[in-house]
């Protein structure tokens, strides 16, 4: 595949960032859109708008249409046994919440255990910590190894009696482990333990299959993966969704409305309630579109081959620390320099048009266990090069010299 | 922007060899300030004799250049002061780095001013001027004697 080409498929590098070309190696935080997408969610509101689900008229059943054709294209782009298996939410962070209060509600009791792990995001710590401030639940914390991994043996020596729910990240949005979900979901299921994965950096650049992997729930952040802010999808076995108590009441998700009670929707309405981000869930269709054309293996080839470089690269760097080194390592490269505080390298670094990010990218837990008060982070998509990482190398460089770091 | 004019050597050396940074001792007032977004923290430590003048200032904690730049500078240019005199110069400098585009105090000399303003460059990063204030954010706090951490995103 020919990255210039698919390059010039995102507006955003025809423009120069502060009179340079943009480097943007921040896509961990959020990717960057191709014209398809922009141009379905302006094709939508300028011809095509209506509200989904609702009214009768023309608009509405075409919108109507459009909505649950992304359905069907994310069942299958995860291989999901039935479109009712997926729930669009405003993010990843919301499809967390649902499944933490939902199941919270009805499954967790004082005492239970929830398992996370080290490298969690907050958004799959704090609406666990609800329910510990709630209703006395505790979250046990599956260790990492000096890698920055969370290995099957550990979650496997976390698991008591008194687990109730696993949840883990899919691939760290810090060192870039990517977790054995599969054999964990297995290890899980043997122990009768439902298994929830936070999969927003992992959906943009790897294969997903649901059947293969085998877990319960599944958070996707969409704007991660070339589409639109605002929207999340829930992917969850049939059986919970049906199981689970609704998340959020109001229009949309009922089935019948009495004064003396109310039933609820058929899947997966009972838990879109409210008006949905209907333009952005018909534009991340396109999103989809996107990369099948290019293809999940073929993205995950060059993405490997480039994080590979990466890698390389900032390790002859001296001074420059890399945060773990996974055995297989996802798109994100975080780092320090001696010396140097993240804030001040993510600056001087944006001076040349270099963008990433620095801080504790939403993970203090683990930054705290590793000591470090902030990291860089340097992440990819399909449109960076080989020479993003070079570009990046020389402002690092730049850096130390301002510095005067060795 | 320019870099050179946020990255001024003064700061650069300020940030690299941070001038007070250990804890004072017998201080009678102190607060602590943290930047949840960056993960800055610090502590100001300060010793007001009876005539309420500072007798000694000092803080500990971690962060970018220009926080512990602006904290190192801060503790340098206050010190001897009243206290009053102390809430003037914080003032000055917070309205200085938000809007203003010189320091108006009558309290520091015209050396100290130029020193402080070496700070100003922060104000073409928008993201970075919480890294300058915490500090003396903190010190406000100190010296009002409230519990309250301070937490650049709370206020």
């Amino acid at each position: 595949m020919n990255i210039q080409n698919i390059k010039k498929e995102f507006p955003i590098f025809k423009n120069k960032v502060q009179n340079n070309d943009l480097v943007y190696l921040d896509s961990a935080n959020s990717s960057q859109k191709p014209l398809v997408v922009v141009d379905r969610i302006y094709d939508f509101y300028t011809k095509e708008f209506s509200n989904v689900g609702r009214s009768v008229h023309y608009l509405a059943v075409a919108a109507t249409n459009l909505y649950e054709n992304t359905r069907i294209s994310v069942q299958k782009y995860i291989n999901a046994k039935e479109k009712e298996e997926i729930v669009f939410t405003k993010g990843a962070t919301e499809a967390i919440n649902l499944v933490a209060s939902s199941f919270g509600q009805k499954y967790l009791k004082e005492g239970d255990e929830v398992l996370i792990s080290e490298l969690e995001h907050h958004s799959n710590y704090v609406p666990w910590h609800y329910l510990r401030k709630s209703k006395g639940i505790k979250i046990e914390f599956a260790e990492i190894n000096k890698n920055g991994e969370i290995s099957l043996e550990e979650v496997e020596k976390k698991i008591t009696s008194k687990t109730k729910i696993i949840a883990l990240t899919h691939l760290s949005n810090v060192t870039g482990a990517i977790l054995p979900i599969k054999q964990i979901t297995e290890f899980a299921h043997s122990k009768g333990i439902p298994v929830l994965v936070d999969g927003c950096q992992s959906a943009p650049h790897m294969k997903l299959d649901m059947q293969e992997l085998g877990c319960d729930f599944y958070a996707i952040s969409c704007h991660k993966m070339y589409g639109p802010t605002g929207l999340g999808i829930l992917y969850a076995k049939k059986k919970w969704l049906e199981e689970l108590p609704p998340y959020q009441g109001g229009g949309g998700m009922i089935g019948e409305v009495k004064k003396s009670g109310i039933t609820y929707g058929d899947l997966p309405n009972k838990y879109e309630a409210g008006t949905m981000a209907t333009a952005q869930v018909i534009a991340f269709n396109e999103s989809i579109k996107f990369i099948n054309e290019i293809g999940i293996k073929n993205i995950e080839n060059h993405e490997e081959e480039l994080i590979r470089y990466g890698e390389e690269v900032l390790r002859k760097n001296n001074s420059v620390k890399l945060i773990g080194s996974p055995k297989k390592r996802g798109a994100v490269l975080s780092f320090t320099i001696d010396g140097i505080h993240p804030h001040d390298i993510a600056t001087i670094l944006d001076e040349d048009g270099v963008a990433i990010r620095a801080g504790h990218h939403c993970c203090q837990i683990l930054h705290d266990k590793l000591d470090l008060t902030a990291s860089a982070r340097a992440s990819i998509g399909v449109y960076n090069t080989k020479d993003d990482f070079d570009k990046l190398n020389s402002s690092i460089n730049k850096c130390k010299k301002i510095f005067n770091s060795k | 922007m320019n870099l050179k004019e946020l990255y001024q050597e003064i700061i650069l050396d300020h940030g690299k060899n941070p001038r007070n940074l250990r804890k004072t001792e017998n201080f009678n007032k102190d607060a602590k300030g943290h930047n949840p977004l960056c993960g800055d923290k610090v502590h100001v430590y300060l010793k007001l004799n009876e005539n309420k003048k500072v007798e000694d200032i000092s803080f500990e904690g971690q962060g970018c250049a220009i926080s512990m730049a602006s904290a190192s500078i801060m503790t340098d240019l206050v010190r001897g002061k009243e206290e009053k005199e102390v809430k003037e110069i914080v003032n000055d400098f917070l309205e200085m780095i938000k809007e203003k585009n010189q320091l108006n105090n009558k309290i520091l000399h015209e050396d100290e001013k130029t020193k402080l303003m070496c700070l100003s460059g922060v104000k073409n990063y928008p993201m970075r001027v919480k890294c300058a204030t915490l500090s003396w954010h903190t010190l406000t706090s100190a010296i009002n004697n409230s519990q309250e951490e301070i937490n650049s995103e709370t206020d």
